[in-house]
């Protein structure tokens, strides 16, 4: 900011001495989410007693290095010290003010009509009240402040919610990951001494165990294949979906990735390229046909007959994100599910209606496919996928 | 008491441009007593840091490099078992059963590691916990009994408590989200790449030699380079780095020799990619804006 402020801020004559002031900033930014509490209101005077309180940028950095503890609190805090201390908008000069966190309020309100100003969300407003009747909790609630988290994923559109996305997804692909064999493997941090092993080493010393050998439980990784969907029908969804998607490669190297509309592609090369933009192109060469029709049995059949076949163990996991609408005759659904699901995989079928209000699974490919599913869950919104993580680590 | 404008100045002069931020954070950390977290990306000089701290307080740095599965035994002490085997046997040989027990849980066949080092020090020195980030949460959890008590309990041995409180540095690459309890304790600051002024008068106490307006130029083109979309953000040691190779070529125009410019920004550029995104060209036109 570049506005030089007056250094003295005009108080109502009511309020109190330094310390009254003192709380009733700590209170104004608890209103703003810094985490503060009593042992940093006395860190803060203890750190005002070591610099000079009366040069306002001392204050500033002091107060601001005991009372951040996270680089977006850090961020912020300079605005919020000066809405406090230095507010243009505080109150108006013999004004009452009944009490100190009245005045901390207004701050708050302004401070969101400012960042509102600047915003960087460019999602739609909630507007569209027709229809409100399809949708359950997915639908944003008319609150200026945006909780990202329960946004239906067909309004996330900006790069910072992808990046999100990819965030939730990498979580949940490490959940998925970490499965333990009951086995025992050598490992020098392992829990378990192998006494086995002790007590053949320990011939050459003597009989003493002078070197000691120990073993653990060796993780033995799942395996992740994801058909993803991107006919008509999901195109809204699609490109979170992508970026999903994305986000479960990453977490491991293993993990496999398709997409279908009325063919089957395998993306799993061009989404781990390095070079973001070389990525996009070759998925869109890939995607030929994005966003048309669906045919899901017919790709399930063609994933059984080619890839399936390689891939798909009983240490795999299967993640299906579709809507389940399908031009296939719905018994396609069904075999090939059941076919699949003979090669001991684990199947998991994330349908983005499912978050809606009243979803009933009546689409004929959706009510075939439901026996065969380890979890059949919604996703909808990021909150629902992140949900889905002890979920997914239990099956 | 001094002043942090004073500590400052003494950094200063041992070899550090602090910003302003990170020396009040510190002053503050030294008054307070509290251990000092700072978060940044790599190459901003948080390691640094801690070096020149106990240099300038003459005292030592004891070091401890966080890792993924780092535990107790490895931070904190350990037995060694070997030596407690030997001495077990030689008494049993030599008959003196009796007192082995006491023996070997004594201070003589304790390997004491960085924080058990760090507490037990007759000066206060410096202990830099690196990458706090990289190690466990329940590691986070042993730090924190230690950083607010100062003592540490070895159950065969009895309580150590603190003979100096060390002045303790936390640095975190912010790959993982830190524990609430253990930010808490910290004075936090934010290490950010430096501004230009900062960044010249970086690149000037480490290579005096070198023409006030090629630093000006490496400066800007090194800032200009972060704005680049790139995977390995070039921090401060490789614009030091890179100010080193173009005085050992003896350039002193960034836009006078092509070749050895592009070769040089190997000192830069630390992947494939980044390579690949930076040809001639673009080196070229960041150096012409930045002359």
């Amino acid at each position: 900011m570049a506005r030089v402020f007056k250094p003295v801020t005009r108080f109502p004559q009511r309020a109190g001495g330094p310390a009254d002031r003192m709380a009733g900033f700590m209170a104004h930014l608890r209103l703003n989410g810094l985490r503060v509490g009593v042992e940093e209101t006395g860190k803060a005077l203890a750190a005002l007693a070591t610099v000079q309180a009366t040069e306002v940028a001392e204050t500033r950095m002091a107060l601001k290095a005991v009372l951040t503890s996270s680089a977006d609190d850090f961020a912020r805090f300079d605005d919020l010290f000066t809405a406090y201390w230095h507010n243009p908008g505080r109150e108006r000069a013999g004004q009452a003010q009944t009490k100190s966190g009245s005045g901390a309020k207004g701050v708050l309100a302004l401070d969101h009509a400012q960042s509102s100003g600047a915003g960087t969300a460019d999602r739609p407003d909630s507007d569209t009240t027709g229809e409100a009747d399809q949708s359950g909790e997915g639908r944003r609630v008319g609150s200026r402040v945006t909780n990202l988290l329960s946004v239906d994923l067909r309004h996330v559109i900006d790069p910072a919610d992808r990046a999100e996305a990819e965030a939730v997804a990498a979580r949940l692909a490490r959940a998925i990951r970490d499965r333990r064999s009951r086995r025992l493997k050598a490992d020098h941090r392992g829990a378990r001494p192998d006494l086995r092993r002790i007590l053949r080493a320990s011939l050459s010393t003597g009989g003493e165990p002078i070197r000691l050998y120990r073993r653990a439980r060796p993780e033995r990784p799942a395996r992740l294949v994801v058909l993803l969907d991107v006919s008509g029908s999901m195109t809204v969804y699609a490109p979170i979906f992508l970026a999903f998607v994305k986000g479960l490669m990453t977490a491991d190297a293993t993990t496999d990735a398709y997409l279908f509309h009325t063919r089957l592609v395998r993306i799993t090369d061009a989404l781990r390229d390095p070079d973001a933009l070389r990525a996009v192109n070759r998925l869109s060469l890939l995607a030929q046909g994005f966003g048309g029709g669906t045919r899901i049995g017919g790709n399930l059949a063609a994933f059984n007959h080619s890839y399936g076949k390689r891939l798909v163990s009983g240490r795999s996991m299967v993640v299906i994100l579709s809507d389940g609408f399908d031009t296939d005759p719905p018994e396609v659904i069904g075999q090939e599910l059941a076919r699949l699901k003979k090669r001991g995989c684990r199947i998991v079928w994330l349908n983005p209606l499912k978050g809606w209000r009243d979803y009933q699974p009546v689409a004929a490919g959706m009510a075939a496919a439901l026996p065969y599913l380890d979890l059949f869950a919604a996703a909808n919104t990021l909150k629902s996928l992140a949900a889905l993580e002890p979920e997914l680590a239990r099956i | 008491m001094s002043d942090w404008r004073g500590l400052q100045g003494d950094l200063a002069a041992t070899g550090y441009v602090a910003g302003d931020d990170l020396a009040m954070a510190l002053h503050l950390a030294l008054m307070l007593e509290r251990p000092l977290l700072l978060e940044g990306a790599a190459g901003v000089g948080k390691t640094q840091i801690a070096r020149t701290l106990a240099s300038l307080r003459d005292t030592r740095l004891i070091r401890l490099q966080c890792y993924e599965g780092l535990d107790a035994g490895h931070a904190i002490y350990d037995w060694n078992y070997q030596r407690q085997l030997l001495a077990i046997r030689a008494a049993a040989e030599t008959g003196d059963a009796a007192h082995v027990e006491e023996r070997i849980f004594s201070e003589r066949y304790l390997l004491v590691r960085p924080l058990l080092e760090a507490i037990r020090q007759p000066v206060r020195p410096v202990l830099l916990i690196d990458e706090i980030d990289r190690a466990d949460e329940e590691f986070e959890a042993y730090l924190l009994e230690i950083l607010s008590e100062y003592q540490i309990s070895i159950p065969e041995l009895g309580t150590i408590t603190a003979t100096t409180k060390p002045i303790v540095i936390l640095t975190s690459n912010a790959t993982r989200d830190l524990s609430d309890a253990l930010r808490r304790r910290c004075i936090y600051t934010y290490v950010d790449y430096p501004d230009r002024a900062t960044e010249i008068a970086i690149l000037r106490m480490h290579h005096p030699g070198l023409e006030a307006r090629l630093i000006g130029q490496i400066v800007a083109f090194v800032q200009a380079l972060r704005k680049e979309d790139l995977e390995k953000t070039p921090g401060v040691a490789e614009a030091l780095d890179f100010a080193a190779a173009l005085a050992g070529l003896g350039i002193n125009d960034l836009t006078q020799d092509p070749v050895a410019l592009q070769a040089s920004l190997v000192t830069l550029l630390k992947t494939q990619n980044d390579r690949a995104a930076v040809p001639t060209e673009i080196a070229q036109r960041l150096a012409g804006k930045a002359a």
